[in-house]
């Protein structure tokens, strides 16, 4: 043969067992990264930008000339430093994310190259009209599939998130009390227990007093307790549906109706309008506004925290209180409707509630709901409600015979299980979450709702496979069966292999810290 | 159907472990005539179908960088380094949840707590939060969270200030029935707003370059305002003007308001747009919105989380300081990226250019008979007085492919004083060869 | 006298003619790290049930409510610049406020300790 030297050890089990901490800190893939304040200076620039000549000064005196403090980074620190950063998160695109109410659904990103045309990414809110018109037929045509598949007569577009959404539509109710001289009398708004924060907050923004409404023993609005506190200071309830424990409000219509009855409004809460779309349209159940998050149904993405996008459709009763701006169209034409002067013109008289922000709303989210819903279709929307019910229902009826179900029966399009397999076993909800992490799952949503004890509350969306959630209910299903063997430990230290372990919440909360300083200046 | 992983046999199995019969079973509880309904609505198609027509609706749409554009007034168009669009589409930023899990959302908590860190340095303020919707909401939470620190319920609205952020605080503010206070339009920026602060008032909100453009010293407004126990909101719609001229805080306001589209955000026809929200250290319980804070994991190690939360709606519920629930996390990345190439090198630059860029397009008009510049000072947008409706004027010269800024009819459509007006900016992006462009073709239409 | 409590888990104990409240140490327990407590001003009136404080944990924030009607005499700034001294010592130095009563009498509508660990209990 010839001879070759060039072989060097292949085979794993050469490899000595052993973990040890690192020069760096960084393990692997793992990479520690500073501050980008603390990488960079205040000379280093990414970008080429010529320094002006000329003697030109038209700023009234008014110069800066303190130090603003903003190091900088050449274009290759930048991408690394973010890329590193991008590292520590987890995301759809890497596992389940099955955090209730949240709808963490695929983000296709046929979207994202869509929203990029520049006839779009680069389209001016306050250019001429002429300019605009394939914005504003986009706009006119998203409400249409909102209006559509909703079964409501009107949609607000501009709410730029499900709060937001929420707000448009109990300032139209309270427009709507004004405008019947009822304002000053219907002061009280319902909301169950199990509401997200978000309904008391704008209830009270708009300013209503809360009360709740209890839940009673199947998890649904208690309808005899609802009557027992309608009358004719009450201006109108706020009901998600599907509500937050993952079920369908069976007494919808009998609800709506007590409510009309008593001289309110209905404002149905559509965070979890995944479920349904498609299926069911809200208007045929007695609402008179919901916001729908475009971020959750429909698929634009979170963006780790935003930007959401929350447009409100409205019954004829609300409709004419719409916020301006809004889109008309007139002879193929399309137009705007930008002061409330000129909305309150095209109702007659009826005074629109005003505006609600700056410009069109969020058109880069209209745009990917729109590529969303025309990809899928009505018949893709309906399957994916139908998919996303099947996949909770099958991670319900999988969990059960170690975790406990908060409620009996089939749920919507998520799971919610209470504590009560943890009992005894020194295992806490958090502890249970935590670990969770260190399997490769992001936690389901923990401590809510509120009228539930530790609760879990598991939303698998339509975007899961049935080997993914296999996968994902056998590692639930182990985690109980450790927890219940005794197995305290590995929970409490969790996560263990997540870039970061347990962080000191209360330490953050006693001295806030929320933002970074040179050493040595206060 | 391209985005959904289960197939029928898959669904078949399922059912069958749920135990029910059919996929309806599932939805028992909803009103059997409502189940199923019909829409007025297409079917699925495929990728280069959606392509098609979504690309028609844009081509009918004329983008800034179509042609000459001098359009401002609260949405610049600002050159965008390829690398921003490349980070913020990552996945781990794209398909990331609010970071609730912070251990495995350290990511996102970083860049905040560097977004939070860069928004107070430029503001001249002590803290800011993770961001929130737009300028004009921002500047709606000013207004309500000055109310809470005085408990005073009149604000004053100076007439400079952006007439869409006037309208949205408005909105908000006579939803509690408060006094809101609205100066006259001030083009020239000359308005006395120092006789109208009371012992009543709450807040004054002033916007620097004003909606005109006018650079304006607010440390005498901050001065009179403190003296009557008020609070000085400051407005900025334009956070390239930071680069070039005095924060804000080094003029004494006590919170400032903005939006950040200008840096790393496209103009995206109105949204989403990036809220930006600052304030001193001794406001911090009272403010709105999420907040990043740094501190350590259960080894030690640095990192951040989410904090002061009982002030959020998730806690305090009804007695939230706004029932806000979202940052706008993306476009804050985008923010923040677009400023860490920049650094205070390039952002000193950048803001230097805009406003020769300004001062060359300031020169050109001015010339033209009839057209006069009405401002004293500016940045990078100015206000030209015309000789006949401006309205008129911008119309004729979209024919020609300029889009030649902001006519005063389109914000103050009830204000004959604005009919004359044009806003007119000129960022980097305007080329010299535009700004001629744009002075023949204003030339012609007069 | 001895301590007086509250449905509402407020504590009470007369000393030398003031009034010294403060929250359980069941209720310190219950709301977990405190970190954040908003007293009210020197000189403010009270009734009876109105706000008084605030506490608040990371997760949780509470009103503290008036025991009984009276003026605030004094504060207690040490658990609003040290907010875990309410874990460390919610029914001793970690008092709120000192109240100059209106109307002792109300005092008799609360609970004595033996009342208040049985209504605990039950809750």
């Amino acid at each position: 043969m010839t001879m070759n030297n060039q072989g060097r050890p292949s085979r794993a089990d050469n490899a000595a067992l052993i973990s040890t901490p690192t020069f760096t800190g960084n393990k692997a893939l793992q990479i520690e990264e500073l501050l980008s304040f603390e990488i960079g200076s205040i000379s280093q620039t990414g970008v080429d930008i010529a320094a002006s000549t000329g003697n030109v000064d038209r700023l009234g005196g008014l110069h800066r000339d303190d130090d603003i403090g903003l190091p900088g980074l050449s274009e290759p620190e930048t991408m690394r430093h973010f890329v590193r950063l991008s590292q520590k998160n987890f995301a759809i695109d890497m596992g389940p994310f099955p955090l209730g109410s949240c709808t963490m659904k695929h983000n296709p990103r046929l979207n994202e190259k869509v929203a990029r045309l520049s006839g779009f990414s680069d389209l001016h809110p306050l250019a001429p009209q002429a300019a605009v018109q394939g914005a504003l037929e986009l706009i006119d045509r998203l409400a249409f599939w909102l209006k559509e598949l909703t079964g409501m007569p009107a949609v607000a577009m501009s709410p730029k998130a499900g709060a937001h959404g929420e707000l448009c539509g109990m300032m139209a109710i309270k427009s709507a009390l004004d405008a019947r001289g009822e304002g000053d009398k219907r002061k009280r708004v319902l909301a169950p227990e199990s509401a997200h924060g978000t309904n008391p907050a704008t209830a009270v923004q708009c300013g209503f007093k809360v009360e709740a409404i209890p839940a009673d023993a199947t998890g649904r609005v208690d309808l005899s307790a609802l009557k027992e506190k309608l009358g004719d200071d009450v201006a109108g309830i706020m009901v998600t549906n599907p509500n937050t424990c993952g079920l369908f409000e069976r007494d919808i219509r009998a609800i709506a109706d007590a409510v009309h009855d008593a001289g309110g409004y209905f404002y149905c809460d559509g965070a979890n309008f995944n479920a349904i779309a498609g299926k069911v349209r809200p208007g045929d159940l007695g609402i008179d506004a919901m916001h729908i998050n475009l971020h959750k149904t429909f698929s634009t993405p979170h963006g780790g925290g935003g930007p959401g996008s929350g447009p409100t459709v409205l019954s004829d009763a609300l409709a004419p209180f719409a916020p301006v701006p809004y889109v008309v169209c007139e002879n193929g034409i399309y137009g705007l409707v930008e002061t409330r002067r000129a909305a309150n013109a095209e109702t007659a008289g009826v005074d629109s509630m005003g505006r609600m922000t700056a410009f069109h709303g969020q058109m880069g989210m209209f745009v990917r709901a729109l590529a969303y819903m025309m990809s899928h279709g009505v018949d893709g929307v309906r399957q994916a409600a139908e998919d996303a019910v099947l996949n909770a229902n099958y991670v319900l009826a999988r969990l059960k015979s170690e975790m406990t179900p908060a409620f009996d029966g089939y749920c919507m399009h998520e799971a919610l299980f209470d504590d009560r397999f943890l009992e005894g076993t020194g295992v806490e909800t958090i502890d249970f979450a935590k670990a969770m992490i260190d399997e490769g799952y992001h936690p389901m949503t923990m401590y809510f709702p509120l009228v539930v004890h530790g609760a879990m509350l598991i939303e698998p969306t339509e975007s899961e496979s049935k080997r993914e959630l296999d996968l994902f209910c056998d590692a639930l299903l182990s985690l109980a069966k450790r927890a219940k063997a005794g197995e305290v430990e590995p929970f409490k230290a969790a996560p263990i292999y997540a870039p970061r372990r347990r962080l000191d919440e209360t330490a953050a909360a006693r001295k806030p810290v929320l933002r970074w300083r040179p050493e040595g200046d206060i | 159907m391209r985005y959904l992983p289960l197939n029928d046999s898959d669904r078949a199995t399922m059912l069958k472990a749920v135990g029910a019969a059919t996929i309806d079973d599932l939805f028992e509880d909803v009103p059997a005539d409502a189940l199923n309904a019909c829409f007025d609505l297409p079917n699925h198609q495929g990728e280069m179908e959606i392509e098609r027509a979504l690309g028609a609706m844009a081509a009918k749409n004329r983008a800034a960088g179509d042609g000459p554009f001098f359009i401002g007034c609260g949405a610049y168009a600002h050159h965008v380094p390829a690398t921003v669009d490349h980070i913020i589409q990552r996945s781990e930023f794209l398909t990331s949840y609010t970071p609730y899990q912070p251990e495995i959302a350290q990511g996102t908590l970083q860049y905040l707590f560097e977004f939070q860190t860069q928004i107070a340095s430029l503001t001249g303020m002590d803290v800011a939060n993770a961001s929130m919707y737009d300028g004009s909401t921002a500047c709606a939470e000013a207004a309500l969270m000055a109310r809470r620190l005085t408990k005073r319920r009149k604000l004053i609205l100076s007439g400079g200030l952006h007439p869409h952020y006037a309208a949205v605080t408005r909105t908000n503010m006579e939803l509690h029935d408060d006094n809101v206070v609205q100066a006259p339009i001030d083009a020239e920026g000359a308005e006395d707003l120092i006789s109208m602060i009371d012992d009543e008032t709450s807040c004054i909100i002033v916007q620097n370059p004003d909606v005109f453009g006018n650079l304006r010293d607010l440390a005498p407004i901050a001065a009179a305002a403190h003296e009557k126990g008020a609070l000085l909101v400051a407005v900025v719609t334009e956070v390239v003007s930071l680069g070039a001229v005095k924060s804000p805080g080094e003029m004494g306001a006590d919170i400032v308001v903005g939006e950040g589209q200008s840096v790393g955000n496209g103009l995206i026809y109105g949204g989403p747009y990036v809220g930006l929200f600052a304030t001193r250290q001794k406001y911090i319980r009272q403010m709105p919105g999420r907040l990043c804070g740094e501190t350590t994991d259960a080894e030690g190690k640095r990192g951040f989380v989410l904090t002061l939360s009982t002030r959020e709606q998730h806690i305090r519920r009804d007695k939230a300081t706004s029932n806000i629930c979202t940052n706008s996390g993306l476009c804050t990345l985008a923010f923040t990226v677009h400023m860490t190439l920049l650094g205070e090198t390039g952002l000193r630059r950048l803001a230097m250019l805009n406003h020769v860029t300004a001062c060359k397009a300031a020169d050109a008009l001015g010339d033209i008979d009839g057209v006069e510049i009405v401002n004293k000072s500016w940045f990078n947008e100015f206000t030209l007085r015309l000789p006949k409706n401006a309205s008129a004027v911008v119309d004729a010269l979209v024919d020609d492919g300029v889009l030649a800024g902001v006519p005063g009819g389109r914000l103050w459509p009830d204000d004959q004083l604005a009919e004359n007006l044009l806003i007119v900016a000129a960022t980097e992006r305007a080329t010299d060869e535009d700004i001629k462009t744009i002075a023949l073709k204003l030339r012609e239409a007069l | 006298m001895s301590v007086k409590y509250t449905k509402d888990h407020e504590w009470v104990r007369e000393e030398g003619g003031v009034y010294i409240v403060g929250i359980s140490t069941h209720a310190a327990e219950q709301l977990g790290d405190v970190v954040f407590v908003e007293l009210p001003e020197i000189g403010k009136s009270l009734s009876k049930g109105d706000d008084m404080a605030v506490v608040e944990s990371v997760k949780a924030a509470s009103d503290v409510y008036a025991p009984i009607s009276g003026e605030v005499v004094e504060i207690n700034q040490a658990i609003a610049d040290e907010p875990a001294k309410v874990n460390e010592d919610a029914q001793g130095a970690a008092w709120f406020v000192k109240l100059k009563a209106k109307d002792a009498s109300e005092l008799d509508t609360l609970m004595d300790e033996a009342a208040y660990n049985e209504f605990v209990e039950n809750e």
